[in-house]
């Protein structure tokens, strides 16, 4: 069954992880499957956000214009969500996602998202861990890149 | 200024008719008296006898003459008849005076009704004629539906008093003094008693009516008002949902009716009193002349004889006196209709009419440079729109005004095209004052968008070419009866004072050029050019291949599709895109359709085979039980039905994830739940018609791929095949017409051009599927040079009252596409694409201004945006905010500059 593949691979991804087997199906029932071959665009820099998308196969590649021209900032393998800042704070795409091989994904809707994170608490508060992680990182990438930056311009 | 007096305003444009009706009118009274005295004639002379009392004695009939001063002059000598001859004379004469006096009335009736209906054209284009030339500020106190309440009901009653306005009183004086002066001829006394009732008839009746006229007054504004909210609660009914102020509503309208309830009554109450003392008073008169008279008669002051002929001749008194009254009453309750109605249309700043006067020669080009100087404008209420705005506009140049939307951005936009009057400074073309343009020079050479849009109803292409009809480019030719047709017309139009142009002719001037009549091609060249150049080309090639064609009407163009569908196919071979999609065939299982849809495998005509009744229908079930389907549909549909509830078990009821099932609708989960249970108690076997009904529907939505829950096998597969074709191959003959069945080789009438050409569906589930079919498609089209036709399909499309079948962005684009159509001088966009997010405007921008460049008259281009970033095609930039101007110049000065600009695009 289709729909059970999906849970199961939903099962791994570590926003979901503290999910029940029946919420998960919800969730897999609930967003739509969506195929992208190579190259295409999942969403551009500065779009409206209407979806976020968990990857099943594939690799994608999170691109930002800088002075005009794109640069692949991140690449996103299997279970990572892609695009849920855009819809928790409904802001333009910070950045355009490209599929860098044929792309599996199930794709959920905005408004999809926030009535399950509604519905569960403990997915939001595991979406909060995630995001937290990220702006971990972030704020070390940030400072390694002052320092760096500091230490070119003093140099 | 309008005439406010209804009399007076019949006379200014009815004069000569009245004098005529007038005169027609007393030239009947003669037939009319004799038709009167004829009968006494029979009666006394050939019937009872007078003058034939020997027999064989004879009479003249039909002698004519005059006795002037004792001389008689003889016109014509007579016949001499005798008796039974002079019976049948006199019958037949009095049968001619009778159709004489018919055909009189018959004329007089006639003539009056059309001298009103012509005074009532005449009101209401007037009216309208004024609302063209109301200024625009005007307009935003009016409400739509009052105006239309005016002009439709308001002025209907006036009509038909009109034709009675001026004959009916003089007719009816005339009586009523003929009458008055045979009661003072036989007793002054009694004559002065007469005109004493009479005075107090006509002293009292009018000021009860004042009372009158106040409700009447009252009535038609309560009225008006009832008309406004009823269209204010149309237009807005969208909110009265989504707030949830229907009830609100409901009392409004309750409270109007009962005010209007409350004038009625009263008015009825006050005018049926009037006329009971009406008619006391007209009643009592009589009484005073058997009291009065028989006193004098008593005291031997008047004979007998002179009472009973004062008494006969009071008779004919009332009638006349009454219709006079009532005649009065009714040209109050006109006079105040009409005075109203005026009131509202008699507006201070009305356009001169010679601005709007039509012009003989083509509308030159805009003078330039236009000079913006000091414009300042403030609304009614104080406030500052615009203050000391100052700017030039060269021919050919492109300026961005960027600001908010309170910025005064909006304002000096619209006020370029004369949508506001300023307060001081000035805007000049050329040095013109923009205020002493003619509206001809403006409507046609400047193309103007704004957010809104105004679409009449009618097809997307009347929509776009509605900026082109500025006045008919020749006259339409007619022959025969058409020809009468439309003289008449003219001839009518004369006498109202109407326009007279004819709304059948060529009315598209293109290129400025009046000669030059709207030729197809060209027509249709601006038009694609234009779509482009607007992005709404995309939007109606969709339309159009969503319009359905009849193959048999249009044979050539479903043969094309047929091509085209064979030149698609060849293509997605050959660009590796089998994969987006699974094309139909009649031998397949179309995976990517639903379970009915592949048993019908055809589009349904008609309410027969509507899918949300399919699994009811009687024929489909009786194919299905004879394929062994039914059973194998139920087991499926018990299984989908588990699976689905087993989904949801976990979330309260009515919880809005239910809605995201597409196979079932969500409040019958309980339904299908109560099912299962019985399903399992009983066994299948136990359920009953309409249970299994019930899961039979289920299946019918489901689609595997979308779906995912594993339900369909090969086996099942095989099995609806079957169903299919034994669907097909038995279906009576009395069905045949309900269903247009799928066939790769010929066109379905009942399905959409873009159905037709694919014959097939997208696959679920893959990234811009439907946009990559669509763009082979287009392509495909494009190709075969097909795109046109399409096109033309699409423009056809119904837009709806308001364009409201149309989105908010295809409409903004067709303002846009609409701006552009005039080939214009100057192009003032206000905000046009407010509606789009903002890459497909900076997109469309870039569109407008590659079409702009390319354009043998390149047209100056003055655009508010709200975006800086919009903002760097353009030849120069002016940066606005509260109303004011904050800098002007290149994109490049400002971006050094450091100024307003540069901070609005680093936000």
């Amino acid at each position: 069954m289709a729909l059970n593949d999906e849970v199961e691979m939903l099962g791994n991804v570590s926003l979901f992880a503290g999910l029940q087997p029946s919420q998960l199906k919800l969730l897999a029932f609930t967003s739509q499957r969506l195929t992208f071959t190579k190259g295409d665009m999942l969403f551009n820099q500065n779009d409206s956000g209407d979806a976020a998308y968990v990857v099943l196969c594939g690799t994608a590649e999170v691109i930002v214009k800088i002075n005009g021209s794109d640069v692949v900032v991140a690449t996103l393998e299997k279970n990572a969500i892609i695009g849920e800042i855009a819809i928790l704070c409904d802001v333009p795409r910070t950045a355009s996602v490209r599929a860098a091989t044929k792309l599996e994904t199930l794709c959920i809707e905005k408004e999809q998202l926030l009535k399950l994170l509604k519905e569960f608490p403990a997915m939001a508060i595991d979406l909060m861990k995630v995001l937290a992680e990220r702006l971990a990182a972030t704020t070390a990438d940030l400072s390694t890149a002052r320092a760096e930056l500091n230490k070119l311009s003093a140099g | 200024m309008l005439e406010r007096s209804i009399l007076k305003f019949t006379w200014i444009h009815s004069r000569s008719s009245q004098l005529w009706i007038l005169f027609i009118v007393l030239l009947s009274m003669p037939t009319y008296f004799m038709s009167l005295d004829l009968p006494k004639q029979i009666v006394n002379g050939p019937i009872l006898g007078q003058g034939f009392e020997t027999a064989g004695v004879e009479q003249t009939f039909l002698k004519l003459s005059w006795t002037i001063s004792g001389q008689e002059w003889i016109l014509f000598e007579g016949i001499q008849l005798e008796r039974l001859n002079m019976l049948f004379a006199l019958s037949g004469t009095f049968l001619t005076l009778i159709i004489v006096n018919g055909l009189f009335k018959f004329y007089i009736n006639t003539y009056k009704g059309r001298l009103g209906e012509r005074m009532l054209r005449r009101i209401r284009y007037s009216l309208m004629d004024r609302l063209l030339r109301f200024p625009v500020r005007a307009f935003r106190r009016i409400k739509s539906s009052e105006i239309a309440s005016m002009v439709k009901d308001e002025v209907e009653p006036i009509g038909g008093f009109m034709g009675d306005a001026f004959v009916q009183p003089l007719l009816l004086g005339g009586q009523a003094i003929t009458a008055m002066a045979f009661i003072m001829v036989q007793n002054v006394y009694l004559g002065l008693i007469a005109i004493f009732m009479i005075g107090i008839q006509f002293i009292i009746i009018p000021r009860m009516r004042r009372h009158l006229i106040r409700l009447g007054k009252e009535r038609q504004i309560t009225a008006r008002k009832l008309a406004g909210r009823v269209g204010e609660i149309v237009d807005g009914i969208t909110h009265v949902h989504v707030n949830d102020t229907s009830h609100y509503e409901r009392a409004d309208i309750s409270s109007r009716l009962a005010k209007i309830f409350y004038i009625r009554y009263e008015l009825f109450q006050r005018k049926f009193f009037t006329k009971f003392l009406n008619n006391l008073l007209a009643q009592i008169t009589p009484f005073l002349f058997y009291v009065v008279g028989g006193y004098f008669a008593l005291q031997g002051k008047i004979d007998v004889g002179q009472l009973v002929a004062v008494i006969a001749a009071y008779k004919d008194l009332p009638s006349p006196i009454k219709e006079l009254i009532d005649w009065d009453q009714q040209r109050l309750d006109v006079e105040v209709k009409f005075s109203q109605v005026v009131e509202q249309f008699d507006i201070e700043d009305m356009l001169d009419e010679k601005l709007q006067a039509i012009p003989q020669d083509p509308v030159g080009p805009l003078a330039f440079p236009i000079e913006v100087n000091g414009l300042s404008i403030t609304d009614d209420t104080g406030t500052t729109l615009l203050s000391r705005a100052r700017l030039t506009i060269n021919a050919g140049s492109s300026l961005a005004v960027v600001g908010p939307s309170n910025s005064g951005a909006d304002v000096l936009a619209d006020t370029i095209v004369r949508l506001y009057v300023p307060d001081s400074g000035s805007v000049s073309f050329g040095g013109e004052d923009l205020f002493e343009i003619s509206e001809s020079v403006i409507g046609r050479r400047v193309g103007y968008a704004a957010s809104d849009i105004f679409l009449p109803q009618g097809s997307l292409r009347d929509g776009l070419l509605y900026a082109l009809k500025h006045q008919p480019v020749s006259e339409r030719v007619y022959e025969g009866p058409d020809e009468q047709t439309r003289q008449r017309f003219v001839r009518e139009a004369a006498i109202t004072s109407n326009s007279k142009l004819d709304i059948d002719a060529d009315w598209l001037s293109i290129d400025n050029s009046l000669a030059e009549s709207g030729e197809g091609a060209v027509i249709h060249q601006l038009l694609v050019d234009v779509l482009e150049a607007s992005g709404l080309e995309d939007d109606v090639f969709n339309l159009g291949l969503r319009g359905e064609v009849d193959p048999h009407k249009n044979p050539q163009f479903a043969d094309n599709i047929l091509s085209a569908r064979k030149a698609l196919r060849s293509r997605i071979e050959e660009r590796k895109l089998s994969e987006l999609v699974e094309l139909f065939d009649p031998q397949a299982y179309a995976e990517q359709a639903t379970i009915g849809e592949n048993l019908l495998f055809g589009t349904p005509v008609g309410e027969e085979f509507a899918p949300e009744k399919l699994a009811k229908n009687e024929y489909l079930r009786s194919v299905l039980r004879d394929a062994g389907l039914e059973d194998i549909l139920v087991t499926k549909g018990i299984e989908l039905a588990e699976t689905t509830i087993g989904l949801f078990q976990d979330l309260p009821p009515d919880h809005e994830f239910f809605n995201q099932i597409t196979f079932m609708d969500a409040e019958r989960l309980p339904d299908y739940a109560a099912l299962l249970k019985r399903a399992k108690q009983a066994g299948e076997a136990a359920l009953t018609s309409d249970e299994r009904y019930m899961l039979i529907e289920l299946t019918f939505s489901y689609v595997e791929p979308q779906h995912r829950m594993g339900l369909i096998d090969e086996e099942l597969q095989n099995r609806i095949l079957d169903g299919r074709n034994n669907f097909k191959n038995g279906l009576p003959e009395n069905l045949t017409e309900t269903i247009s069945f799928y066939d790769p080789e010929t066109y379905n009438a009942a399905a959409s051009v873009q159905d037709n050409l694919l014959m097939g569906r997208v696959t679920h589930g893959i990234a811009r599927g439907p946009q990559r079919v669509f763009e082979a498609m287009s392509a495909t089209l494009k190709e075969m040079e097909l795109r046109d036709e399409i096109l033309d399909l699409g423009l056809e499309f119904d837009i709806g009252s308001a364009g409201k079948r149309l989105s908010s962005v295809q409409r903004q684009k067709l303002g846009l596409a609409r701006a552009l159509i005039k080939q214009p001088d100057m192009l003032v966009l206000n905000r046009p694409l407010s509606a789009l997010d903002g890459r497909q405007q900076a997109a469309i921008v870039g569109n407008v201004m590659k079409y702009i460049e390319h354009h043998p008259n390149k047209p100056a281009v003055i655009w508010v945006v709200s975006d800086a970033s919009l903002a760097s095609d353009f030849d120069e930039i002016c940066v606005m905010a509260g109303g004011k101007i904050l800098e002007t110049g290149k994109r490049e000065a400002l971006m050094k500059s450091n100024g307003a600009y540069s901070k609005m695009l680093a936000e």
